[in-house]
């Protein structure tokens, strides 16, 4: 293993800014990982450090295989999360949503094209992701369909399920989005949660590369060879919503089996506990998101469900 | 009369709720009606002063209305009251999520409340005052594709500037977007800086918004005539500077000022050391539309832009 400074720039007051790279083997840009790119990726960067580690315990035990380059970057944003915020220090820009860059631009299109340039020409791609619903959810490999995906590569990670998404306008100025115009194949893995660490998840999400990498001839990984993976359209989970604001107190878990008319939570008034809404499942399925703040708004998802009849 | 257009609970003893205030001049089926919409980032604050001076105008000389006026001066009324430039709580632009989905997350279901309760206007005018780092001329952006129809409309309220810019995915979650695909034509103004009100800029809008009701039959009071704009609608007719490297940025020049090429525009400091880090200069002739208000600068943070004199040719 090597490290390599990806992307660096001097600040005022602070030390520089810098991103960071794991290099392991020489030869053909094989897969790149990225790790937090927001401040409040906790999750994210831990899942990611592991990743390292194991990979390190790999090399030094001789299971990978020579002739390719593997890079991983656990943090594209050490400075938002040095400070406990989510995007960029100064003026809240989004690093993810600068993608491809732009080198002569403001300050987060210079670290996106930047790390941009330096990791575009892998032949695939890995982010640890975060969902921009606050909550938890069951690990998952997200792919987005611009045209260039291929769901049965991200069947190749094992985890229980593949989703598939539609673009949304914003999209267009993610890393993954972008990774798969430039033609590398992109995948998002969402492990359970963000801000707090998930030591389980986060190890699944480990398992779950070494059995692509494995896949792919990188890497000699005799572990658990994970889940046939079932890719599920995005557009047909079932989403719940609270028509009311109120305390959030769910019944139910992340993963939970449900059945059609199962309590998934309640919705209390917060000055005097009163239910005002109870939450039911309105079909069979397995709970694949859920809310996990102490209060909700009105008109909110609150749970995902995978339906039983997929 | 003041209307709520879109009212959700919050969690805890309190309702969101945006409003309007209708007013309105005259009779019949024909009245055209204009919509003037700001506060949908929370931190800008030159549109409170044009709604209430429009307001106050009219009030006193309601004679002169002959039409339907809607004024809504905070889209994101929560933003509005704690300095925060999206959507609290959900850490997220308001102008990223428009057309909404009746039936989608809270914010989604403003958004759509605010399409709904916009589409139909005759004009609709998204007053938006830059952000807490830069100071901008007054002027009116327009995506390509409604160039044909917003122009000759811009022209008309007494802006500085006209810029046509390019098309872009990102931008089509905007409002403008939103509703210019509709048929309901939007202008987007930009001018002055976030968290602070310029009176100055926020007269010459309230002057060109009497000027564009006059020109659409809705306003026959005296008005007076609209400054003829400048017009960026090529892609290079706009000069961007961005800071090369990190410091404090102290300008010398403002916005409005007409550079030659060389002239200075403002040095980046070290307090530190007491050092000059870098001198911005003007590389090429031009009018300077956009200046660095906020001192602190990383490298890339975007210090002025520029209008090529080439371009005005």
């Amino acid at each position: 293993m090597r490290t390599e400074i990806i992307y660096e720039n001097r600040s005022l007051y602070r030390d520089s800014f810098k991103v960071q790279g794991y290099v392991f083997g020489t030869g053909e840009k094989s897969v790149c990982i990225i790790g937090n790119m927001r401040g409040n990726e906790y999750q994210q960067l831990y899942a990611c450090s592991r990743l390292v580690r194991a990979l390190q315990n790999a090399e030094q035990q001789d299971m990978l295989e020579p002739g390719f380059e593997i890079l991983v970057i656990p943090s594209v944003n050490p400075y938002s999360m040095n400070i406990e915020k989510r995007f960029w220090p100064i003026d809240n820009t989004d690093i993810n949503r600068m993608f491809p860059g732009y080198v002569e631009g403001e300050t987060t299109q210079r670290i996106a094209g930047g790390i941009f340039e330096k990791i575009k020409d892998y032949k695939y791609g890995i982010q640890f992701a975060s969902n921009y619903m606050p909550g938890k959810f069951m690990p998952y490999i997200s792919v987005m369909k611009t045209g260039f995906e291929v769901p049965e590569m991200a069947r190749k990670f094992g985890m229980p399920y593949v989703v598939l998404r539609n673009p949304r306008p914003y999209d267009t100025t993610t890393l993954n989005y972008n990774w798969q115009i430039w033609e590398t194949q992109a995948f998002s893995l969402y492990t359970t949660d963000t801000e707090n660490i998930d030591k389980i998840s986060a190890g699944r999400g480990v398992k779950a590369i070494f059995s692509f990498l494995s896949s792919l001839g990188l890497v000699r990984y005799s572990g658990h060879g994970g889940y046939h993976s079932q890719v599920v359209d995005d557009e047909k989970m079932i989403t719940v919503r609270t028509p009311y604001a109120g305390l959030f107190e769910p019944e139910v878990t992340v993963e939970q089996e449900v059945q059609k008319g199962m309590l998934l939570a309640r919705i209390l008034n917060p000055v005097d506990g009163e239910t005002t809404s109870r939450i039911y499942a309105p079909e069979d399925g397995i709970v694949f998101f859920m809310h996990s703040k102490p209060l909700t708004y009105g008109h909110t998802a609150v749970f995902k469900l995978i339906p039983a009849s997929l | 009369m003041v209307q709520t257009i879109a009212s959700i609970p919050l969690p805890v003893m309190e309702n969101l709720q945006i409003k309007k205030n209708r007013l309105e001049g005259g009779s019949g089926e024909e009245r055209k009606r204009l919509s003037v919409v700001t506060g949908i980032h929370g931190d800008e604050l030159e549109g409170q002063y044009v709604c209430f001076e429009l307001n106050r105008q009219i009030a006193a000389n309601p004679q002169f209305l002959h039409g339907i006026v809607d004024i809504y001066p905070a889209m994101n009324p929560l933003g509005i009251d704690s300095i925060t430039r999206g959507i609290p709580g959900f850490d997220l632009d308001m102008n990223r999520v428009f057309p909404g989905n009746d039936n989608g997350s809270m914010t989604e279901h403003l958004a759509a409340r605010i399409i709904e309760d916009l589409e139909g206007s005759d004009l609709c005018i998204d007053i938006h005052a830059s952000n807490i780092f830069l100071t901008e001329l007054p002027q009116v952006r327009i995506n390509e594709l409604h160039r044909e129809t917003l122009v000759p409309i811009a022209e008309k309220l007494n802006v500085d500037f006209i810029w046509v810019h390019q098309s872009s995915t990102v931008l089509e979650s905007t409002l403008a977007y939103s509703l210019n695909s509709r048929n309901t034509p939007t202008l987007v103004v930009e001018m002055g800086v976030g968290m602070r009100i310029t009176k100055a800029y926020c007269q010459q809008m309230v002057r060109g918004i009497f000027s564009v009701m006059h020109e659409m039959g809705m306003w026959s009071g005296p008005v007076d005539a609209p400054r003829k704009p400048m017009i960026a609608d090529r892609d290079d007719a706009v000069l961007f500077l961005n800071a090369p490297v990190a410091g404090v940025f102290i300008s010398q020049a403002r916005h409005g000022d007409r550079l030659k090429k060389g002239s200075p525009v403002g040095v980046i400091v070290d307090p530190l050391e007491g050092s000059i880090l870098e001198r911005m200069k003007a590389p090429e002739d031009g009018i300077l539309f956009t200046i660095r208000e906020y001192p602190v600068v990383n490298e890339g943070s975007l210090i002025a832009r520029i209008l090529r004199e080439e371009a005005l040719a």
